[in-house]
């Protein structure tokens, strides 16, 4: 039988697996507790698997650089796309892959262990797939589904502006008839894949004020009166360029309109509800990594004569980390589970899972940062880019905030 | 050509665990250890995948002998393409002293029974590295023998392999049906598709026992003791070479 670092040896030559010793830790005894695949059935469990082992040898090797020069790795996410994680929770009929939330969410979780930026990237660029193929006239999905499903075409989510983030109700973006086209004017902020996706669904007002006046757009990048504000320089999710989106009398036809006319706001809600889950899934992924990390890091790293593993403290942190993680992702896949099923609840399930284990991910990653004393600081450990990462979870996709309102909406509501 | 191909897929523990030996010495802990296919048998089912992909192959029977969690190595084989599975179920103490020369037995019949043209298998198993199967199953069959390929080419009715040995690479061509075994720089295999998992639910597994391939699995051998390595001892440096050569005779190595 050969020992474990002779059998690393022998997939050194072999390319698949060449950085293996770089991206997979030293020493790994699986501990079942923590680990993602329990609980699951067999089919999400070799779900899991082509999603982990393409995280740790498509993405990882390369998510410092990404972060580092800010690429967005586009031929990576066709890659991924190929597997099928480019519309997974889309119908089959147009190339979508069909499979549930709960999937979905299993695939993030793995995916984000490789690159948190850009696996949320591409759980945005699902929620718009998910959007188009379930609201989306017939000619809509087939047109656009496929090349969705493929990522050949990239999709952005336009939702906040300026003046309208957590009130997005209130939105100014407006859409007015022409003939047989709408005339859009406004700006939407903070755009993931601003001005480098192909296709925008814009939440725009087409009638009276608030939600029910507004509709979701189809705009197609290259449409005249479609310009995009400079990239903003983030602490984190550098793999994806985010820009301002703006329109100038920009002319697109009514037949564009996802779902009906002022059915916009709830079609964006709705996508946002995946989204929840998808964003926290992300949170999951790089806490894992960050737990699996420090494990390593503490039984290898001595101080005071002994491994830091041997310090009732850091035993305790570990213990508390371990049990946050589990929390976290059973709140996840309950609220996948729920969205799924339709319960009557899905909503608020969802945001007090995306509350709930983004910021517990946070503490998760930010105590493994800790634990690794100064070399958690620097650039060279990864743990300091997956909590630069999973930070803006706390705030995009419905702040934390008003996680709370829609969670104590619910709540206090009379029967 | 249109070959029907077995190809045999080993459920091993996973190269990343660390192994552990049981505290009784028996053998090594697999429990609730995770698990995953045999690397080479992975190279294995991507080759017969391929295969098929180019025509040369009509269909591909993926085979996997143990206990009831092999039918999760064969779902994989399964979302990689191979399009049905046969499981040998043996499980307990059974398979604790299966032996190659079992498996290559069990590989014969059914080349047989299911007319199979090539036989794929990796050319040894992560866990007990013996390099045997494949050899054995060829003998079996009196069939020839192509091992540690490193590319394979159909040419009428005939594999030219390319074989990696120790003086470098040899080049032989190998009559059908054949026996041969996946060396590491083969291919790189591919990753399961999702929808290619979902479609692999559907596909056939069929159940046997190792009576119904006529094979006897009684142990052959029995596993007196399993111990970890012995723990690396620290090294000395020497100032030169006559010093080294005193030092081996001393310690009696030379």
């Amino acid at each position: 039988m050969l020992p474990c670092f002779v059998r690393r040896a022998v997939f050194s030559f072999n390319p698949r697996y060449s950085h293996a010793k770089n991206v997979i830790p030293n020493i790994r005894h699986l501990v079942t507790s923590v680990d993602p695949s329990s609980g699951l059935t067999e089919e999400q469990q070799q779900i899991y698997k082509t999603a982990l082992d393409f995280a740790h040898l498509e993405m990882r090797p390369h998510m410092a650089e990404w972060d580092e020069n800010e690429i967005f790795p586009v031929e990576t996410m066709r890659k991924a796309a190929s597997l099928g994680f480019g519309a997974i929770y889309a119908r089959e009929d147009y190339g979508g892959t069909g499979l549930s939330r709960l999937d979905a969410s299993i695939t993030f979780e793995a995916l984000s262990q490789g690159c948190v930026s850009t696996t949320a990237y591409i759980s945005i660029h699902n929620m718009c797939a998910w959007m188009i193929d379930t609201f989306g006239r017939e000619d809509l999905r087939k047109t656009w589904i496929p090349q969705l499903a493929s990522m050949e075409k990239l999709a952005s989510y336009c939702l906040t502006e300026p003046g309208a983030g957590s009130d997005a109700g209130s939105l100014n973006t407006t859409a007015k008839k022409s003939g047989n086209d709408l005339i859009l004017n406004g700006s939407k902020a903070f755009i993931s894949g601003g001005g480098d996706t192909d296709v925008y669904l814009i939440m725009c007002r087409t009638g009276e004020p608030g939600p029910k006046g507004i509709s979701c757009v189809l705009v197609e990048k290259g449409t005249p009166g479609l310009s995009f504000g400079k990239k903003e320089k983030k602490i984190g999710w550098n793999s994806q360029p985010t820009r301002a989106v703006i329109l100038e009398d920009c002319r697109v036809p009514i037949s564009n309109i996802i779902g009906k006319e002022g059915q916009g706001f709830s079609i964006a809600m709705k996508g946002l509800n995946g989204g929840r889950v998808n964003i926290a899934s992300c949170s999951l992924g790089a806490a894992q990594a960050s737990l699996e990390i420090s494990a390593d890091h503490l039984k290898v790293r001595k101080q005071f004569g002994k491994p830091l593993a041997d310090f009732q403290h850091s035993q305790f942190q570990m213990a508390r980390m371990a049990t946050k993680l589990v929390a976290s992702r059973m709140m996840i896949r309950n609220a996948a589970t729920a969205l799924e099923e339709s319960h009557p609840n899905d909503v608020t399930l969802c945001s007090m899972a995306k509350l709930y284990a983004t910021e517990a991910c946070f503490e998760i990653v930010n105590t493994a940062l800790q634990l690794h004393g100064g070399y958690g600081y620097l650039k060279d450990y990864a743990v300091q880019q997956y909590l630069r990462d999973i930070r803006v979870h706390l705030i995009l996709e419905g702040t934390n905030e008003v996680m709370q309102m829609v969670i104590a909406k619910d709540i206090l509501k009379s029967k | 050509m249109s070959l029907r191909i077995l190809v045999g897929v080993k459920r091993v523990i996973d190269y990343a665990v660390k192994i552990r030996v049981k505290p009784d010495k028996s053998g090594v802990i697999t429990e609730g250890v995770k698990h995953s296919m045999n690397p080479f048998d992975e190279i294995a089912i991507e080759e017969a995948v391929r295969m098929k992909e180019k025509k040369i192959a009509k269909e591909i029977v993926a085979f996997s002998c143990g206990p009831a969690q092999c039918q999760e190595t064969l779902r994989t084989a399964l979302a990689m393409g191979a399009d049905r599975g046969i499981h040998v179920e043996v499980a307990g103490p059974q398979f604790d002293t299966l032996q190659p020369l079992h498996i290559s037995k069990m590989l014969a019949q059914l080349a047989k029974d299911e007319q199979i043209d090539l036989i794929i298998l990796g050319k040894q198993a992560i866990d007990d590295d013996c390099n045997q199967t494949a050899q054995m199953t060829a003998a079996l069959l009196d069939w020839p023998q192509a091992t540690s390929a490193s590319k394979i080419e159909a040419k009428d009715g005939s594999l030219q392999v390319v074989r990696e040995i120790d003086g470098g690479l040899e080049t032989i061509k190998v009559k059908l049906p054949t026996v041969v075994s996946a060396d590491l720089r083969l291919n790189e295999p591919r990753y399961a598709t999702l929808p290619n998992i979902m479609k692999a639910k559907k596909k056939p597994i069929k159940k046997l026992t190792p009576k119904d391939l006529g094979v006897d699995v009684s142990p052959r051998i029995e596993v007196v003791t399993v111990e970890e390595p012995p723990v690396r001892l620290a090294g000395a440096k020497v100032e030169n070479v006559d010093m080294m050569v005193e030092k081996l005779k001393a310690l009696g190595h030379a």
